[in-house]
C-alpha cells in the first residue's frame, strides 16, 4: 500500500459495510427519485395527462329560456359539426366533396393539413353547425368519403325574437377567461355565456358535461372503457331559466320603440320581477348565434348607437324632475313640509313654469314639476339640523340627506341577475369637497340637486325601481328576471330576493302618489293615461349637453295595489310628457288589459321619432353644470 | 461429501422466500404487462409472455433440483472448463445466432430461443472466483489484478461483437468483487463517485449536489468514523475529497455546455430534461416516467394500468417491467419490490462474509454484484436516472433466458453456501 492510498486505508478494515453504504446509498437515491415521481410531481397524476386515456366530452343542451306564463324566449337548434380524422381519410373526388359542403378547395386543403398537423389518429373539427336540412342532403353522400363523421351539437335560437340585451349571447369562450379557469372544464373553442343572462345563469344553463374516459393504444384506436366506466359522468341536461319577462309586453316595448333610441324597464312592485327590460336600438338576438358570429359581432360592436350595450342597467342620465318625488318623501319624513305647505313668495333660483300658484301646496307643486317649490323643499332638508355656518349646515345635510336616498337604490348596485349592472352616482360631501374644497361649499353650490339635475347617474332599472318604490309606499324588492331555475317542475329552485326599506313612513308616500295621480290627471303627464285605470306618474327631463334633453317618464298603476311599475327614457325626447308617457300609457295598458285596444294611438307613437345624436346617452357627463328648467 | 448434509438443512431459506416473491411479483406484473381489457386471457395461457414465464419457471425449478443434487465442489473444480466451453459458445453464436431486433445473441431451440450472453456471468463470476482463490493471487498488487481483470473483459468484448451492448455492460459489476478483495479501494471509489456525481450533476442543480456532498461530510465524521479517528489528518482528507468532488461537480457543467459538440450535449441533456425531444430520443423515457409517476402513492390498481398496456411503454414486460408496478402498485409497491431486492443483497454479503471458502466468497459477492447491477440500470432507467440500456430486472423480468441464467447464478452460491463448513 502506497502512502497515497492512506486515505481509505480505514476503510480496508472491513470493506463489507463499504459495499452496503454503496448499494444502499443507490437504494435510497432510487426511493427518493420515485417518491418524487409518483408523489411530489403532481403532472403525472391527472387523467388528461395520460396519453392512454382519451377523454370525451358530451355536452348537454343548453337551458332553455321561457317567459312568465311559459313561452319560449330562447331555444335550441340541433345541428351538426363535421369532424374528420385524416388516417382514415381516402383520396376523393375534392370537386364534388367541396361542392357538397358548398366550401372552397383552399378551405379543405388548410383544415385538412391542419388536422393531420394535431393527429392522424384522432378526429379534428372540420366544419361547424350544419343544420338538420344541410345534414340530411350530405350524409347519404358521404359514404363515399370515410373519416368524416358527424357530432350532434345546437345553437341559440329565439322564438321570442326579443329581449336581446338582456338576454346576451354565448360565444367561443375568450382566451383569457379560458386560462384563468380554476378548475379545467372549458376546452378551447367551448362555447359560453359572454353577456347577459347567458353570462350570469352560465353554471345553470350549461348543466353538467359527460366526461368518458376510454382507452386507446399507441395507434389511437379504442381499447373499451377505463376503470370500468368509474370516473366516467353523464352529461345532466341544463337548468331552463323562467324568467319573469312579460314576452306581449316585452315586444310591445320593441314596437313602441322602433324609432327611438332609449330604454324602458317595468318591474312588478311587489315582487321585483322585471316584466320587460329592453334597450334601443336593439338587434336580432340571432345575429349573434351560429355561424355567422364573429362577422355579426364586428358590424354590431361597430354601431355608434351601440346596440350591444344594455342602457337599461349601464346607462347614465339624471333622475331630472322624477327625482323631486324622493324630496318629497324625505321632507315629509322630516317634517320640514306638509302637504299642505306653500313656497309662494319664497325666494328661488327657479323660474315658475306656470305662475306662483303651481306652489301652493305638495300636490300642485308634483302635478306641476313646480322648480321653485322643490328648491324650497330640498333647502329646508339639507338646513334640517343645528349647524349655524351655511357651510357646515349644507354638509352635515347632504350627509343627512344622502344616507335616506341611498336608501332608496341610488348611488349603488341594486343586485339585479345580469352582469355590468352600474352603480350610478349620487353626489356626497367627498364629491362637493373635491371640486370645492373642503367647508367651501353651501346650498346655492347644491341646489340643482332638488329637481335631479346636477352631479347625478342613474340608469333606467334605478328609476324604475324608484318607481316601484313609490308603487310599495316605501319599500323594494331586489329586482330580477329569473324567477326560477330547474330542468323540469319537480326540481325548480326560487331566486333569493331581498326587501329594501326606505324606513320612511307608508302614509308620506300616500301623499306623493296622490300627487303622481294628479300628474297624469290632470298635469304634466296627462298623455299616459288609460281609460278605466288609475295611472300614477312623473315626468323628467334629464339633461344632455350633446343635444335635446332625454325624456324621462316613470308610472305605475293602479294606484292601489299597483301591478306594474315602468320608467321609460327616450333619448333626446325632450319633454317627458311628451315622448315617454304614452309608451308608459301604452305599456300599462297591454299589461293590465292583456292587450292594446288603442291601436291608431299606439301606431302614432311607434312611428314618432326623435332626432338623436349618436351615442349621446351613455357618454351623459355627471359634472356641475348649472340646472335649467326641468320639467 | 455433500452428501452428509441435509440440503433442507443446510440452505438459506430466507433467499429461496424473496427469490419466490421476486419470481410472483414478476409473473403477476408480466401478466398486467400483457393484459387486454378487451380480451382478457387466462394467466396460464401460452399465447401471452405470462403463460410462458410460468413455463420457464418450471424449467428453473428442474434446473435448482439439478444445482442442488450436484456435488459442489464441482464449480469450483471445473470453473475454468465451464468458462472456457462458454466463450467457445459464445463466439459460436455470433455465427450461429438468429438475428432478433439487430442482435446476433440468439440461439433458436424450436419455438423457444437461448441467449448465451446471459449465462455468460455466471460462468465469468465462477472463473474469476476461482482465479482470486488461487493461492498467491492478490489483486491488491497490479500484475494480478490484470490478469485477473482478463477474465472479465473477454466476454463483454464478445458480446459487443453480438450487438448486445447492454448485456455487455454488466461484467463492469464484477469491479465490486476486486474491491473486496483487496484491490486498493481507491480506484472504485473515485470512479464510482464520479459516475454519481456525473449523474447527479446532469439531474440536480449544482449548489444541491454541492450541499449534499456537504451533508455526506458531515455524516460521515459522525457515523462511520470513530471517536479517535476524528483527528486532524482525517479532517483534511474529507475537505479535500469535498473541494475535489465539487469542483468536479461544477466542471461537468461548464464541459457539456462550452466542450462537447451540440449532438452529444442533446444526447446527455435528454436524460436529464426528456421535454427536449418528447417524441424522438427520450420517447422511452418520457412514457415510462409518465406510467410510474401515474401511479401515484397506491397504484391504479392491479391490472389497472393504462401507459403499461397498448405498447405505449417499449418492451413493457420485459426491460420496462418497472413500470407496471410503479403504474399500478404506486410508490407502495415500487418501494416493496426495491425493499425485497435491498434485503435479498443485504443477505447475499453476509452470506459471503460467512463463507470459510475464498472460492465461495468471492462468488457469493460476484452474485450480489451483478444483481445489483442490474437493478441500478435497470431502474434507474425506467425513473429516468440512467440513460436507456435493455437489461433486464433480475427474476421479474419477463425472458427464459435471464430467469434461468440468474437462477443459476443464485442457486450456486445456495448451494455452495449449504456446504459453507467444508472448506475446499
Amino acid at each position: 500500500m502506497s502512502c497515497d492510498f492512506v486515505l481509505i486505508t480505514f476503510m480496508l478494515e472491513s470493506r463489507k459495510p463499504v459495499i452496503l453504504i454503496f448499494f444502499y446509498t443507490i437504494g435510497v437515491i432510487y426511493i427518493l427519485r420515485l417518491f418524487y415521481l409518483q408523489i411530489l410531481d403532481t403532472k403525472y397524476q391527472s387523467l388528461g395527462a395520460l396519453n392512454s386515456i382519451r377523454r370525451e366530452i358530451n355536452i348537454p343542451l343548453r337551458g332553455q329560456i321561457y317567459d312568465r306564463n311559459g313561452k319560449l324566449i330562447v331555444a335550441n337548434e340541433e345541428v351538426y359539426d363535421v369532424y374528420v380524422t385524416p388516417k382514415k381519410v381516402y383520396p376523393f373526388d375534392t370537386a364534388s366533396f367541396c361542392n357538397l359542403f358548398n366550401i372552397t378547395k383552399g378551405f379543405l386543403d388548410s383544415t385538412l393539413t391542419a388536422a393531420r398537423e394535431y393527429s392522424k389518429d384522432r378526429p379534428s373539427l372540420f366544419l361547424r353547425q350544419l343544420t338538420k336540412e344541410e345534414y340530411a342532403s350530405v350524409v347519404d353522400a358521404m359514404i363515399q368519403y370515410p373519416g368524416f363523421t358527424f357530432e350532434q351539437s345546437f345553437f341559440r335560437t329565439y322564438p321570442g325574437k326579443t329581449l336581446a340585451n338582456a338576454l346576451g349571447y354565448i360565444g367561443e369562450i375568450p382566451q383569457k377567461k379560458f386560462e384563468e379557469q380554476e378548475e379545467e372544464y372549458y376546452r378551447k373553442g367551448d362555447y359560453i355565456g359572454l353577456s347577459g343572462l347567458e353570462k350570469y345563469y352560465e353554471n345553470e344553463l350549461r348543466g353538467i358535461r359527460g366526461v368518458k374516459f376510454t382507452l386507446m393504444n399507441v395507434k389511437g384506436e379504442e381499447k373499451g372503457q377505463y376503470n370500468e366506466g368509474k370516473y366516467d359522468t353523464m352529461a345532466v341536461i341544463g337548468q331552463n331559466l323562467y324568467t319573469s319577462i312579460d314576452l306581449e309586453l316585452q315586444q310591445l316595448a320593441d314596437t313602441l320603440f322602433k324609432n327611438k333610441v332609449g330604454s324602458v324597464v317595468a318591474i312588478e312592485p311587489s315582487t321585483g320581477e322585471i316584466l320587460a327590460m329592453g334597450s334601443y336600438p336593439t338587434y336580432d338576438p340571432s345575429l349573434l348565434s351560429g355561424k355567422a358570429f364573429s362577422k355579426n359581432y364586428t358590424v354590431l360592436s361597430r354601431n355608434p348607437d351601440r346596440p350591444l350595450n344594455n342602457r337599461a342597467i349601464s346607462a347614465f342620465y339624471r333622475p331630472g324632475s322624477t327625482f323631486k318625488l324622493v324630496q318629497a318623501a324625505i321632507g315629509l319624513e322630516m317634517g320640514v313640509i306638509t302637504p299642505r305647505t306653500s313656497f309662494i313668495g319664497a325666494p328661488t333660483m327657479f323660474a315658475y313654469h306656470s305662475g306662483p300658484y303651481e306652489a301652493a301646496n305638495l300636490y300642485n307643486a308634483i302635478e306641476k314639476s313646480s322648480n321653485p317649490y322643490f328648491y324650497n323643499v330640498f333647502r329646508k332638508i339639507i338646513g334640517n339640523n343645528s349647524e349655524t355656518s351655511p357651510y357646515a349646515q349644507a354638509r352635515v345635510g347632504l350627509e343627512t340627506w344622502g344616507e335616506i336616498v341611498s336608501k332608496f337604490g341610488f348611488g349603488k348596485k341594486l343586485g339585479i341577475d345580469l352582469p355590468s349592472e352600474t352603480k350610478g352616482v349620487l353626489p356626497d360631501v367627498k364629491r362637493y369637497d373635491k371640486v370645492y374644497g373642503k367647508n367651501q361649499w353651501k346650498f346655492s353650490n347644491i341646489y340643482s340637486l332638488s329637481i335631479g339635475e346636477g352631479e347625478y347617474g342613474v340608469n333606467v332599472l334605478k328609476l324604475g325601481n324608484l318607481c316601484a318604490t313609490l308603487a310599495n309606499r316605501g319599500y323594494w324588492l331586489t329586482p330580477h328576471l329569473v324567477q326560477k331555475t330547474g330542468v323540469n317542475k319537480e326540481n325548480i329552485r326560487g331566486i333569493k330576493v331581498e326587501t329594501h326599506r326606505t324606513d320612511i313612513s307608508p302614509r308620506h308616500f300616500e301623499e306623493v302618489v296622490k300627487g303622481m295621480g294628479l300628474v297624469v290627471s290632470n298635469g304634466t303627464g296627462r298623455s299616459a293615461q288609460v281609460e278605466g285605470i288609475e295611472v300614477c306618474g312623473k315626468t323628467g327631463t334629464s339633461q344632455n349637453k350633446r343635444g335635446k334633453d332625454h325624456a324621462i317618464f316613470i308610472a305605475f298603476a293602479p294606484k292601489y295595489k299597483p301591478k306594474i311599475a315602468i320608467a321609460v327614457v327616450v333619448e333626446n325626447g325632450g319633454f317627458g310628457g311628451t315622448a315617454s308617457a304614452p309608451i308608459c300609457g301604452l305599456m300599462i295598458e297591454q299589461y293590465l288589459k292583456g292587450k292594446v285596444e288603442r291601436l291608431a294611438y299606439k301606431e302614432q307613437v311607434a312611428s314618432t321619432r326623435w332626432t338623436t345624436v349618436a351615442g349621446s346617452a351613455s357618454r351623459t357627463t355627471t359634472t356641475s353644470t348649472p340646472a335649467k328648467t326641468t320639467n | 461429501m455433500a452428501k452428509d448434509i441435509d440440503i433442507k438443512q443446510g440452505i438459506d431459506w430466507t433467499t429461496i422466500w424473496i427469490y419466490v416473491a421476486l419470481l410472483i411479483v414478476g409473473l403477476m406484473n408480466i401478466y398486467a404487462a400483457v393484459y387486454n381489457v378487451d380480451n382478457p386471457k387466462p394467466i396460464f395461457s401460452l399465447e401471452h409472455n405470462a403463460g410462458r414465464q410460468i413455463l420457464f419457471m418450471f424449467v428453473a425449478f428442474m434446473l435448482i433440483l439439478v444445482i442442488l443434487f450436484v456435488d459442489f465442489k464441482v464449480y469450483d473444480t471445473f470453473a475454468y472448463i465451464f468458462y472456457g466451453i462458454w466463450i467457445v459458445v459464445l463466439i459460436g453464436t455470433i455465427f450461429l445466432g438468429s438475428d432478433i431486433k439487430g442482435s446476433k445473441s440468439w440461439i433458436k431451440f424450436g419455438s423457444f430461443s437461448l441467449q448465451p450472453a446471459e449465462f455468460a456471468k455466471t460462468f465469468t463470476v465462477m472463473a474469476l472466483a476461482k482465479y482470486l482463490s488461487t493461492m498467491g493471487v492478490n489483486v491488491s498488487k497490479l500484475k494480478y489484478a490484470f490478469r485477473a481483470s482478463l477474465f472479465i473483459l473477454i466476454p463483454p468484448i464478445i458480446i459487443i461483437l453480438q450487438k448486445e451492448t447492454g448485456s455487455a455492460l454488466t461484467f463492469a459489476a464484477l469491479m465490486i468483487v476486486f474491491y473486496r478483495e483487496g484491490l486498493p479501494g481507491v480506484y472504485p471509489a473515485l470512479i464510482i463517485s464520479f459516475i454519481i456525481l456525473l449523474i447527479l450533476a446532469l439531474v440536480f442543480p449544482n449548489w444541491a449536489v454541492v450541499l449534499g456532498l456537504a451533508l455526506f461530510g458531515v455524516l460521515f465524521w459522525y457515523l462511520f468514523l470513530k471517536r479517535y479517528e476524528r483527528n486532524k489528518q482525517n479532517f483534511q482528507r474529507i475537505l479535500g475529497l469535498f473541494i475535489l468532488f465539487s469542483g468536479f461537480v461544477l466542471t461537468v457543467d461548464f464541459i457539456i455546455n462550452n466542450v462537447l459538440a451540440p449532438h452529444q450535449q442533446k444526447r446527455i441533456k435528454v436524460l436529464v430534461n426528456p421535454d427536449i425531444d418528447p417524441l424522438g430520443a427520450a420517447w422511452n423515457v418520457t412514457q415510462s416516467k409518465l406510467a410510474i409517476g401515474s401511479g401515484g402513492v397506491l397504484g391504479k390498481g392491479y391490472l389497472k394500468g393504462t401507459q403499461t398496456k397498448f405498447d405505449f411503454v417499449p418492451e413493457q414486460s420485459t426491460d420496462f417491467i418497472f413500470c407496471t408496478v410503479g403504474e399500478e402498485w404506486g410508490f407502495v409497491g415500487s418501494f416493496v419490490l426495491l425493499g425485497l431486492y435491498f434485503i435479498l443483497l443485504t443477505r447475499l454479503l453476509s452470506l459471503a462474509e460467512k463463507q470459510k471458502s475464498k472460492f465461495a466468497r468471492i462468488y457469493g459477492y460476484g452474485v450480489a454484484s451483478i444483481i445489483f447491477f442490474h437493478i441500478l440500470v435497470n431502474i434507474g432507467m425506467t425513473v429516468g436516472l440512467m440513460p436507456v440500456i435493455g437489461i433486464p430486472l433480475p427474476f421479474v423480468s419477463y425472458g427464459g433466458s435471464s430467469l434461468m441464467s440468474f437462477t443459476l447464478l443464485l442457486f450456486i452460491f445456495l448451494k455452495l453456501d449449504a456446504h459453507r463448513s467444508y472448506k475446499v
